[in-house]
């Protein structure tokens, strides 16, 4: 299935939403759900899942599966996350280059390690694996960074197109991230997003950010907020050089009214339908 | 550093401010930003799983105390929408509890809620089957509680009814009557309802869970409740659909 053609901008599903989500027809429209918050065994989130999804084309954006943890992916969260997806069909499933699961426990974040040849190897596997399970290509996720760390031996740039060469994964640009990451690492964000592999994208993803509660000067990824103006700009200038490609915003604190959210999608509509496919 | 040993430290490094791990950046404030959203995780899903508790203790309380207990329980499921099972035994010991020792009771029907919410959907038994049952037949037939059907008996705590009045937003009453109190929560037709039950309600309900057939069922909650009325325990249970649909055969 050529996704770019049926799925358009999408939105991340709120539970107060559903309704308006069910019946709402715009052009493109799509919806994202942590894959985590569905799997489970019935009942009437499960219901709405299915009710959106026999209306609009559904995506699984898992953020526990912890490919870059050092050790395989947890056999029991596969197995739900291939029952969901047998169920639901989305259209597009992703994970983060990140771990958050290790030794039993799960760190509800997106935490980093540095990109070495060992943990290239390690997340290729894994990635592998789930593929297998799945029986189908995953998109990866560049995560946001808040740490200089030492050790890296590849650009997260070339190490994500090893990943993608290597375990035929697709890739997931998270816009907010690169702009968000490129401030608090002190690295371009345009050069960042005209060197990331294009054909690789299966999806991208926008969000708002904030600064720093603790008072220094890094930017949080709190999905709290609209998409900023510089990350719109990213936007635009991506889709310029690779064309269309699914797009997400994402919006899980102080999440407004859907009609709200459905203006910030309808921009990314706009954009995807004036940019020449490619 | 190999990565395993890397993401030994750094998960150490996380959950303990004070301590220094060699070869990691904890001075950097990006560090910072990790053990913040780590925790507010974990707290969030607190917050989240355990409504009922909040209101009775307010958020910031309860905020306090889910950062406390996610230093020493760390989440084991992803799903954080189970988790927190630990929390009713944690605050039952909690000694900034100890003024509400129904608390961690609370907080166990607040778990019994997501159970009933996101337990697997089964059809309810056809009423008028049973109703039709020739009297012998009901006496052998095997009533299975629905897995979205849960219950329990609090044997010296009105927690139903403060768990009742707090869960629908009302006034607690001004005078409680110091006794036990079971609870049954239903979801039917996709939302969950909750009722009291007494403690031949829910023995009853045990027996049936372990396959009892009726008749031994409704002796053994009479047995430990003498004044229970069985029809109209019955009645009200089948009502409430807590009973699975049952091979036609």
């Amino acid at each position: 299935m050529n996704t770019s053609l049926t799925l358009g901008a999408g939105l991340g599903l709120k539970a107060d939403h559903y309704e308006a989500a069910y019946d709402c027809a715009a052009r493109g429209l799509w919806f994202e759900v942590h894959p985590e918050n569905y799997m489970i065994d019935g009942g009437p989130r499960l219901a709405w899942l299915e009710t959106i999804g026999s209306r609009h084309p559904l995506s699984l954006h898992g953020v526990s599966l912890s490919l870059a943890a050092d050790c395989a992916p947890d056999s029991e969260h596969l197995k739900r996350l291939k029952a969901l997806a047998e169920r639901v069909q989305p259209a597009l499933i992703s994970e983060h280059l990140a771990w958050s699961t290790w030794r039993g426990q799960y760190h509800a974040d997106l935490l980093p390690f540095p990109r070495t040849e060992d943990a290239l190897h390690r997340i290729i596997d894994n990635i592998q694996r789930t593929q297998e399970c799945l029986g189908r290509r995953i998109a990866i996720e560049n995560p946001s960074h808040y740490l200089q760390l030492p050790g890296h031996q590849f650009s997260e740039i070339e190490f994500l197109a090893e990943l993608s060469s290597r375990s035929g994964c697709g890739l997931l640009l998270d816009i907010n991230n690169v702009f968000l990451s490129a401030h608090n690492m002190g690295y371009d964000a345009n050069a960042y997003v005209d060197a990331f592999p294009s054909d690789a994208i299966m999806e991208i993803h926008l969000a708002g950010h904030s600064v720093d509660p603790g008072g220094t000067s890094l930017l949080i990824d709190s999905h709290d907020a609209p998409v900023a103006e510089p990350v719109w700009a990213l936007y635009r200038r991506l889709i310029r050089r690779v064309g269309p490609r699914p797009t997400l915003i994402e919006r899980d604190e102080h999440i407004p009214p859907f009609g709200e959210l459905l203006l910030e999608r309808d921009r990314a509509q706009s954009l995807l339908e004036a940019s020449p496919c490619d | 550093m190999r990565l395993s040993a890397f993401q030994d430290a750094f998960v150490e490094a996380l959950y303990d401010p004070e301590g220094g791990c060699l070869g990691l950046p904890t001075e950097q404030p990006g560090f910072t930003v990790y053990r913040n959203t780590v925790m507010k995780g974990a707290v969030d899903a607190l917050l989240a799983n355990f409504p009922t508790v909040e209101r009775l203790v307010g958020r910031t309380w309860l905020g306090a105390v889910a950062a406390i207990h996610g230093r020493r329980s760390v989440p084991v499921d992803a799903r954080l929408l189970y988790h927190g099972s630990e929390f009713p035994g944690f605050l039952d010991h909690f000694e900034h509890a100890q003024a509400l020792p129904y608390l961690g009771n609370v907080a166990r029907l607040d778990l019994l809620w997501t159970q009933c919410h996101t337990a697997v959907d089964q059809p309810g038994i056809d009423v008028t089957r049973i109703a039709s049952l020739a009297r012998e037949r009901l006496a052998s037939l095997k009533l299975t509680p629905r897995a979205a059907a849960r219950w329990v008996w609090f044997a010296d705590q009105p927690v139903f009814s403060i768990w009742r009045h707090n869960r629908e937003g009302l006034q607690m009453p001004e005078q409680l009557d110091w006794h036990g109190e079971g609870a049954l929560l239903v979801r039917s037709g996709g939302a969950v309802s909750w009722q009291a039950l007494d403690i031949g309600g829910c023995a009853f309900l045990d027996a049936c869970a372990i396959g009892q057939p009726l008749a031994q069922a409704a002796q053994h909650a009479s047995d430990i409740q003498p004044s229970l009325d069985i029809l109209e325990l019955l009645t009200r249970l089948v009502r409430a659909d807590v009973f699975a649909a049952t091979d036609p055969s």
